[in-house]
């Protein structure tokens, strides 16, 4: 399944003194299967532009297609839509709201119509996904921490075996393992299932290590579109827009400054050593 | 005695199990912490490990089920003291929307002392310093909400400063923010602890965020396993790793180099050590 934005403006409070342009004119095409990352300042407009992959919001002008058909056309099944495009909130407070974890997660499926031994089944196979430990599966989602919260929100999602999945800030408030652990599983669900994933993160180096497109926000404008290689190498002026290049980035030109031929398009750990190993004739 | 002292620490919530049978669950689980006035101290751990239910006991929030907490020599237990307590220790949490509560930023600001009981005049001249003193006082005529993420948590810390705090605790202050805004509200709390010698205490997720601290604590299961200076705990990649945790990118490089036979220190924290390490070798 493929998505394509073509001029779409999104307006907050419109005819309000309010009114709030957070999309400008986007016009954008996520191929089937890809890895995306969306970064942007706070405030960029990633939140809004990811609302409008799964028919959350409708653009104020300009249309959303899905494999070629228009999602805001009168006989679209949205409700269809959003079963296959799964979203996790950026808060995941927002997402949760039943009585305790498994039943939450349950939700999802049970409103697919699913059986209720299916969406248990389903429901305990996500919670694994996620790495949510069984003690927890009994409590009130709101008793827990913060990250296992997050943690919750993304196994609800899973539960509905999406096609495509939306993810907005996924790993804020997790630890580094759990950062790793639900990275990875995206990245496995990719592989093995052909979903396509988009990635919202403030980590650029989450990014430089997981997907192959980047699309960067800027006041509701979308300066870059590329590789992480393609786009990192901007570092300057993503520095201007808020937004930073991988700690591996300003190793790499800093070392190269004080005459180390090192490359400085590496942006993970692991290029970045291969490339001084071999500087250093290693 | 320290401005924060813990002694044997123990804190169980109650929770309920499917049978609605009462059982406690160990969150805390026997911490001795002591912090010297004017420290930085950060405070690492995973998901779970019990960071927001210490952070709880420190201004009162919360007090232990067994052992003693005392803030600058007040038994967080005794309640006569509970007004002190909050003004001296202030606190700062992940999300910045969730702290907003006036409509303009002065107000906010100005809340705080307000509650205190705080006299007017007193109260603008403390507004106006705390607004400056987190970079914000062209926004004080501003809407919080208009803010970027960063913007926020900075009104939020001020409003903190405004209370006039001994200590601020900070529960993953940077987990929304954009890496500007992170770099923002990290200078302004090092600005903060160096400058009026406010007690800082910085839970996080993030590795890079602890290297300028003056010691830091590593909770596992609601037990201190690890303590010591920044090198001296990122010196332990390996051990670290195990508890869920990570190094910052460019310790983690320094140390896959060391591992491949190139002769770098251990615990290296900046990019500028390890550039210097490799130009030596070069
Ligand atoms: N419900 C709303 N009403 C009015 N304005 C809004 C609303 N939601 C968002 N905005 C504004 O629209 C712009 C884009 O917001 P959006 O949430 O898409 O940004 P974002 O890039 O996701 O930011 P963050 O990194 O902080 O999550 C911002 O200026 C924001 O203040
Ligand atoms: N209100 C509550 N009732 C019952 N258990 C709770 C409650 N709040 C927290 N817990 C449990 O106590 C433990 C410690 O939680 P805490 O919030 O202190 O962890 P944390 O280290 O801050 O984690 P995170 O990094 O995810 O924020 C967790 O296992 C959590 O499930
Ligand atoms: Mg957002
Ligand atoms: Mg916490």
């Amino acid at each position: 399944m493929s998505i394509e934005l073509r001029n779409v403006t999104y307006k907050y409070s419109t005819g309000t003194a309010y009114e709030m342009v957070a999309l400008d004119n986007i016009s954008l095409q996520i191929p089937d299967g890809q890895f995306i990352g969306i970064i942007g300042h706070t405030g960029s407009g990633k939140s809004t532009l990811i609302q409008h992959f799964n028919g959350l919001i409708r653009p104020t002008s300009g249309q959303v297609l899905f494999d070629g058909e228009d999602i805001w056309g009168e006989k679209y099944d949205r409700r269809h839509l959003r079963s296959q495009v799964g979203l996790v909130f950026q808060y995941p407070e927002h997402q949760l709201f039943e009585t305790d974890v498994l039943t939450d997660v349950c939700f999802g499926p049970k409103n697919l119509g699913c059986s209720e031994e299916e969406c248990k089944e389903r429901a305990l196979e996500a919670l694994h996904q996620v790495g949510l430990k069984e003690k927890y599966y009994h409590m009130s989602p709101f008793d827990l921490s913060g990250g296992q919260k997050r943690r919750v929100a993304i196994a609800g999602v899973l539960a509905m075996n999406p096609k495509m999945l939306v993810l907005d800030e996924p790993t804020a408030g997790l630890d580094p393992k759990g950062r790793d652990d639900i990275l990875d599983k995206v990245k496995e669900l990719h592989e093995t299932r052909g979903i396509s994933i988009a990635i919202v993160s403030h980590s650029m180096e989450d990014m430089a290590k997981y997907v192959e497109r980047i699309i960067v926000m800027n006041h509701g404008h979308m300066p870059f579109d590329g590789t992480p290689r393609e786009v990192f190498s901007h570092y300057l002026e993503l520095e201007k827009i808020g937004l930073a290049a991988p700690q591996i980035t300003y190793i790499m030109h800093a070392l190269a400054e004080h005459g180390l031929a090192v490359n400085t398009e590496a942006t993970t750990v692991s290029e970045a050593k291969e490339s001084i190993l071999k500087a250093l004739g290693r | 005695m320290g401005i924060v002292k813990t002694a044997k620490l123990i804190y169980d919530y109650i929770r309920y199990d499917e049978n609605e049978k009462e059982e406690t669950f160990r969150a805390i689980d026997g911490v001795d912490l002591e912090v010297e006035p004017g420290q930085f101290i950060a405070v690492l751990g995973h998901n779970g490990s019990g960071k927001s239910t210490l952070a709880k006991h420190l201004n009162a929030l919360l007090v232990p089920s067994e052992g003693t907490v005392w803030l600058d020599n007040m038994d967080t237990r005794d309640d006569s003291h509970i007004w002190d307590i909050r003004q001296e220790a202030g606190m700062v949490f992940q999300n910045p929307d969730n702290q907003i509560v006036a409509s303009v930023v002065e107000e906010d600001v100005g809340f705080g002392p307000e509650n205190l009981g705080v006299e007017t005049p007193e109260i603008w001249k403390r507004v106006a310093k705390s607004l400056e003193g987190v970079g914000m006082t062209a926004y004080r005529k501003h809407s919080p909400n208009k803010l970027s993420g960063g913007q926020k948590q900075r009104v939020a810390i001020a409003g903190v400063v405004a209370m006039q705090p001994k200590c601020i605790i900070l529960d993953e202050p940077t987990a929304m923010l954009d890496p500007n805004g992170r770099k923002e509200v990290l200078k302004v709390v090092h600005e903060l602890n160096r400058e009026e010698k406010v007690t800082v205490i910085l839970i996080t997720h993030y590795m890079e965020e602890v290297t300028d601290a003056d010691y830091v604590y590593v909770m596992d299961h609601g037990k201190v396993v690890m303590k010591g200076t920044p090198r001296e705990i990122f010196s332990q990649v390996e051990t670290l790793k195990a508890y869920r945790l990570d190094v910052p990118q460019v310790t983690l490089l320094a140390h896959e180099l060391k591992e491949s036979g190139v002769d770098v220190p251990d615990g290296v924290l900046t990019t500028g050590e390890l550039v210097d390490a490799l130009c030596r070798l070069n």
